[in-house]
């Protein structure tokens, strides 16, 4: 009701409260007198009534007054008051009630002016732990980037998905260095944010180390890391070391809850704590005490090129080898000789001139090899073929879940001693033994394979034991010196390089009392100091190793299969953002591609650290008219590789990625037209700029990319080379993104079909 | 009647020493310089002992070895192996694949001959 409206009726009640009584009591008299009381009564009145009626006008005029002065002070003012809280709690913070009208309302005002205080100090201290929060986040990536970039290692961070969430730039360079052909072009970019970190190292051996370290998490073991040694495709060897990176089941939850505050929680606990800092640790901390699970969401990898130190310690055993086991022929020849000699004292002339000269030649020959591999002796560094010690039987599990699973060929367990431990190179164990199954099955037909380890001494010996079926030894010879291929996989590995790794033998025997014949591993034993072979204490790793940092992505696990889902959101995706420069704009009319620039973008940046840039050789001559637009001269394009080199290493660089282009139909069309000469085929979705600006702005005449960067508030630098496009383009997606979701446009399919609607999607090149 | 003893080994330095040595002791001797001369020699001159290289071309001592031992026919023929890499893996590898003696190079000649009566006893 409005103030106005009550005041009148205010006004009203108060005459009548005036009136009322008085009248009241004269209608009661009046009814109660007799008729000549009433006569005498109204002769009295009468005459006297415009005196009672000015009196109450005056007293109700009065008493108007007095309401009207009420309502001014506790009605009004208060309203007044009101309005100015409602500002406060808005538009102007810093807004104070003015202590104004009676006592009563005062009070009240000063009263919410303190509550008001009260509640800027609490906001201004939310505000500063905040940026407090923010910046210990960002000092501690700082220092996580200081420390990376100080490590002599490369150092990548992968999910479980193999994805690559984290990479120090010596990781970028042994990349890079690796990079041979193609990747070369993009800078050894196959490392990059999101990108696949099975492009660079092989997946069985991820998986296998990964396997490793959770065997050994479960059984609670102190040293829940894996190395290994792998060759990359282009034959350099890298030793690796892979540590999990850990969270327990509460972890997460506490981890989820504290999500809502503004910035992610940090795990850094080093330096000043917040509260809400400390919150997610503590959380943690109890959880692991109470023996949750260990929940391994990603794995750190140190890498390490080893090539050099690995061909020099190759060097140094051989050069080992030439001296002892080198020796020990000649030696023989000399004792043998010699003995003979001394045996024999009347031995005839002759006899004796050939064992002299035995002993002559030999001890030259001897003398030679002596100083022939004291020269080549490098001093080099103790590089050795990682082995790591395991548990013989935890080899035989792993070798026959690989077997039943590849091979599906039934393995039996015999005589396996469970205390033996082995130095070995696990994976590549494990591949020999399913290499020797796989030929046994292929070849011999066995059904069955049983598995035995017993040991001997200082030896150990794995046996692949079948029945029935004879084996030549001969077949043996011929199968160790094959690479070890099972299926389709396929090891750079002979069978003999791997027994030779371990400085082990394998043997073809016969048991014919028990009518079965074994192939024979053998290999050292390993010596175990007691300590390491058991730890009875579970070691609770996410406390003894500081966390750096709590990235979203350990959650984020890929779509089954490695297609890109149409249903995922536009901002989850990875893109390859590109620009063609051409000769012309008529690809079926012989113009040609001669340059070729892309940058990726992920998790909704541009990476410009992640480009691919390269000119290419069109092998026809440039058009001069075309010169001055992208100011590409034959000089420049000398010596350049081309397309049939290029655009395969682009399209490595495109990888799982969907692409990106302004006008993308004429990119698409060149690189449909070498599909088939070149073999290289773009399957990936396309989203083209050019459409979604006409999704967005149907009515604007100019979808150019100038004219959307305008529009779009993108400043335009380095137009018209392949890069400096890409770069642009891949500016103006980012922004379109949202205005899309404006539009309902969320996911992928979404944008591809809106981009289909428009009326540019007819047109064809 | 004299037992005969083949030598297979292709170094000509240690086969005139054994050669020399084994004649001495009063056996028959005869030489094989590769694998395949060795299996040939074993039919053609039924050794009762063979000293047998590992290292040597066309077919390794443990290849000849095999070979022999799946030969009923030469069921008792005594085989020493003798070898210029000590590991003790090949020396399993060599007795597994039913070698009598494995004699790792250098060695003590009197030692050998002692080897190879006893195996001949």
């Amino acid at each position: 009701m409005k103030a106005k409206l009550r005041f009148i009726l205010a006004a009203g009640v108060l005459g009548l409260l005036m009136t009322g009584p008085f009248a009241l009591t004269a209608l009661l008299l009046f009814a109660d007198a007799k008729e000549a009381e009433r006569a005498a009564f109204a002769q009295f009145l009468v005459p006297r009534l415009p005196l009672g009626a000015l009196m109450t006008l005056l007293g109700f005029i009065a008493g108007l007054a007095l309401l009207r002065g009420l309502f001014q002070q506790y009605v009004h003012g208060l309203l007044r008051m009101a309005e100015t809280l409602r500002l406060m709690l808005g538009a102007n913070r810093n807004f104070r009630v003015a202590p104004e009208g009676p006592p009563e309302v005062r009070e009240l005002g000063r009263a919410a002016n303190d509550l008001a205080q009260q509640r800027d100090e609490l906001l201004n201290d939310v505000d500063e732990q905040i940026r407090q929060a923010k910046a210990s986040v960002e000092e501690e990536k700082n220092r996580l980037a200081a420390l990376m970039s100080e490590l002599a290692q490369g150092v990548v961070v992968c999910n479980l998905d193999g994805r690559i969430l984290l990479y120090n730039s010596r990781a970028r360079l042994q990349f890079t260095a690796l990079a041979q052909g193609p990747t070369s072009m993009s800078g050894g970019a196959l490392i990059g944010l999101g990108r696949s970190i099975f492009s660079i190292l092989e997946r069985g051996q991820i998986t296998h180390s990964l396997e490793t370290i959770q065997q050994r998490l479960a059984r609670g073991s102190a040293e829940a890391t894996a190395n290994f040694i792998t060759s990359t495709r282009s034959g350099q060897l890298l030793r690796a070391q892979m540590a999990p990176v850990l969270r327990t089941g509460a972890g997460v939850a506490t981890a989820a809850n504290v999500d809502s505050l503004p910035p992610n929680p940090p795990a850094w606990q080093g330096g000043d704590n917040t509260g809400s800092q400390a919150a997610p640790a503590q959380g943690g901390l109890a959880a692991a005490s109470m023996g949750a699970p260990l929940e391994v969401t990603g794995y750190v990898l140190t890498i390490e090129n080893i090539t050099r130190n690995f061909e020099r310690e190759a060097e140094r055993d051989q050069a080992l080898q030439l001296l002892t086991d080198g020796n020990r022929a000649a030696l023989a020849n000399i004792r043998a000789a010699v003995e003979t000699l001394i045996d024999t004292p009347d031995m005839e002339a002759d006899y004796r001139e050939r064992f002299t000269r035995v002993i002559a030649d030999e001890s030259a020959a001897m003398t030679e090899r002596l100083e022939a591999t004291m020269n080549r002796f490098a001093d080099a560094l103790k590089t050795r073929w990682p082995l790591e010690d395991v548990l013989g039987v935890d080899i035989l599990a792993a070798a026959a879940r690989r077997i039943e699973d590849r091979l599906q060929l039934l393995i039996k367990n015999e005589d396996q001693d469970t205390s033996l431990w082995v130095r070995v190179d696990s994976f590549a164990l494990i591949q020999a033994i399913t290499f020797l199954a796989s030929r046994l099955q292929e070849h011999y037909s066995i059904r069955e394979l049983r598995l035995r380890l017993v040991a001997e001494g200082k030896m150990v010996f794995v046996d692949l034991i079948w029945s029935g079926k004879v084996v030549s030894s001969e077949t043996l010879y011929a199968w160790e010196l094959e690479p070890m291929s099972v299926g389709a996989e396929i090891s750079p590995l002979t069978l003999r390089d791997v027994i030779d790794r371990h400085g082990g033998e394998i043997w073809y025997q016969r048991d014919k009392a028990a009518h079965n014949a074994f192939f024979r591993i053998v290999l050292p034993a390993a010596i175990m100091s007691g300590v390491q072979a058991m730890d009875p204490v579970p070691h609770v790793r996410s406390e003894s190793r500081p966390e750096y940092y709590d990235f979203d992505l350990f959650a984020a696990r890929d779509a089954e299969g490695s297609g890109i889902d149409p249903e995922r959101r536009l901002t989850d995706l990875a893109y390859s953002v590109f620009d063609t420069e051409t000769t012309g704009l008529q690809p079926s009319n012989g113009d040609e591609i001669i340059q070729m620039g892309a940058v990726r973008i992920v998790n909704n940046r541009l990476l410009r650290q992640e480009i691919f840039d390269q000119l290419v050789d069109p092998v026809i001559p440039l058009k001069p008219e075309g010169i001055p637009i992208h100011g590409i001269t034959e000089a420049m394009l000398n010596g350049q590789p081309r397309l049939d080199v290029v655009l395969p290493a682009f399209h490595e660089f495109c990888a799982e990625t969907v692409l990106v282009a302004h006008n993308a139909a004429f990119d698409m069309r060149f690189f449909q037209l070498k599909e088939d000469s070149l073999g290289v085929r773009f399957t990936q979705p396309v989203l083209d700029t050019l459409l979604l600006s006409a999704v967005i702005h149907p009515n604007q005449e100019s979808h150019g990319l100038e004219s959307i960067a305008e529009r779009l508030g993108i400043n335009v630098i380095g137009r018209h080379t392949a890069l400096g496009d890409a770069f642009v383009t891949g500016e103006v997606f980012l922004k379109m993104i949202p205005l899309l979701a404006d539009m309902g446009i969320v996911t992928l399919r979404q944008a591809l079909d809106a981009a289909q609607k428009t009326y540019f999607a007819r047109i064809k090149y | 009647m004299s037992h005969r003893v083949l030598i297979v080994d292709d170094e000509p330095n240690i086969v005139i020493s054994l050669e020399y040595l084994i004649k001495k002791e009063g056996f028959e001797v005869a030489v094989a310089t590769d694998g395949e001369a060795a299996l040939q020699q074993a039919a053609d001159f039924a050794p009762d002992l063979i000293l047998l290289d590992v290292m040597m071309p066309k077919k390794s001592g443990f290849e000849v070895c095999q070979a022999l031992r799946a030969d009923p026919a030469q069921a008792a023929v005594k085989i020493i192996m003798l070898t210029a890499r000590g590991r003790e893996t090949e020396v399993a590898k060599g007795l597994a694949l039913g070698a009598d003696a494995y004699i790792t190079k250098p060695f003590s000649t009197k030692e050998l001959v002692l080897q190879i009566k006893s195996l001949l006893a």
